[in-house]
């Protein structure tokens, strides 16, 4: 663990967010643009957490603004971990405890919506739980090491031993980024049958946290994104993870929401199909 | 300068209207408007919202509901009426079971006349209701400042 990797680790922590948010700015712009509209401007995520922090904090019970931070500050050391080119199981099973805070938040609140919303939550992590275990399994086993830094510093090849994996994990990205068809806990967009899902009972600042997870959150799975592609390079890896990143912008745009029995039926048979069909055939490939 | 007139979020609500002002509503979301220019969503959510637009004319139904939403939005919010039978009653301000106007009802800070209301008039009800939000934001931020002190 040298110098370099506690600089990216702390530059996580502090600049992190920023490119969460510039990623959210130009998801939004990209869907308006999808929708022949100009769209917000880029910073527009910004403007919106700064205007929580003037609002009113409307506060149902005073657990949700503890337990939101926890949500905040588990997504952070999860990053953190991360990025530091720690152990990858430990920063996935932080990023899991960041999101069973989140859906306490959301139980404490008592409205009906949230918690719908947090039900949902907590039957998404069932469905794409697996395929992220599988995920760090796959790089074990063609790494041979769960720590970040020697994933990184992997064979050339790792994607393509990995490809099933990687068609996996982009399928349960779709669900971590909250886009459709399986945006059930929660929606961007407003006339939902649940309202906001989770966030229905938070407001003011309690929100601005939210979206400042959110924002960490982005910017963790780009980071997991480009684990794929890491042994690349930066030049080549990084507009890959990108491309990849905004090409679920283009789902979200074309698909229409699912029910929840669809969505844990459908991830758990990619998870099947791809991860566990993959992690199989991998003794054979490596 | 308040980051409120750079991200007004709209809660909706059709207190007994007859759904003109509502598409007319609507319809400023769609390309060819696009108020998510300026940042303006329709969030559905009183608990995020800004800004409160109402249409119809209110009666004793919707009145529970329009008090009960604009008690949940969090301050500084501000309230716009659209269309003629917000601002009155219009062409049944006469029937027995209509109030006549949201200002009956809760206090409206602009009125968007009209039957229905041209989209262009709704944006700018809501351009000239963000001058009166940031003018409540700095009260706010006076009166947390004195109740800290």
């Amino acid at each position: 663990m040298n110098v370099e990797h506690w600089g990216l680790a702390v530059a996580f922590v502090v600049l992190g967010p920023l490119l969460g948010a510039l990623l959210a700015g130009l998801d939004r712009r990209l869907t308006a643009r999808m929708q022949s509209r100009q769209g917000p401007p880029l910073l527009q995520p910004i403007y919106d957490v700064l205007k929580l922090f003037e609002k009113d904090t409307v506060v149902v019970t005073e657990l949700q603004t503890l337990y939101l931070w926890g949500f905040l500050f588990f997504m952070v050391i999860s990053g953190f971990i991360l990025f530091l080119g720690s152990d990858l199981l430990l920063s996935l099973f932080a990023l899991t405890v960041s999101g069973i805070f989140l859906c306490l938040a959301a139980y404490s609140t008592n409205s009906p919506y949230s918690n719908i919303g947090s039900s949902r939550e907590l039957l998404l992590m069932m469905a794409y739980e697996p395929m992220l275990i599988i995920v760090a399994l796959g790089f074990f086993l063609v790494a041979d090491s769960f720590r970040v830094s020697d994933i990184v510093a992997g064979s050339p090849w790792q994607v393509v031993q990995l490809f099933g994996i990687l068609l996996g994990f982009l399928f349960i990205l779709t669900i971590k980024l909250r886009k459709s068809p399986f945006d059930l806990s929660s929606s961007h967009h407003g006339h939902q049958e649940l309202v906001k899902g989770i966030t229905t009972d938070l407001s003011g600042s309690d929100l601005a946290l939210v979206e400042i997870g959110h924002w960490y959150e982005n910017t963790i799975l780009l980071g997991w994104l480009y684990l794929f592609f890491a042994p690349w390079g930066v030049a080549l890896a990084l507009p890959i993870a990108l491309v990849l990143f905004f090409a679920e912008v283009l789902v979200d745009n074309t698909h229409a929401r699912l029910k929840w029995a669809t969505t844990l039926k459908a991830t758990w048979v990619v998870t099947g199909l791809f991860g566990v069909t993959n992690l199989m055939l991998l003794p054979l490939i490596t | 300068m308040s980051f409120l007139k750079k991200s007004p979020w709209i809660l909706h609500y059709a207190a007994t209207s007859c759904n003109g002002c509502d598409i007319e509503l609507l319809a400023c979301l769609t390309p060819l408007y696009d108020v998510e220019r300026f940042g303006i969503v329709n969030t559905g959510n009183p608990k995020h919202a800004d800004i409160f637009l109402v249409t119809g004319s209110v009666n004793e139904e919707s009145r529970k509901v329009v008090e009960n939403l604009y008690a949940q939005m969090p301050d500084p919010k501000a309230v716009v009426a659209i269309g003629a039978c917000a601002l009155s009653g219009g062409i049944f301000r006469d029937a027995y079971n209509v109030y006549g106007g949201i200002d009956q009802v809760i206090p409206v800070d602009v009125y968007v006349p009209g039957c229905a209301a041209r989209p262009e008039s709704i944006i700018d009800g809501i351009v000239q209701a963000l001058a009166i939000l940031e003018e409540r934001a700095r009260d706010r931020k006076r009166q947390r400042k004195v109740v800290a002190s």
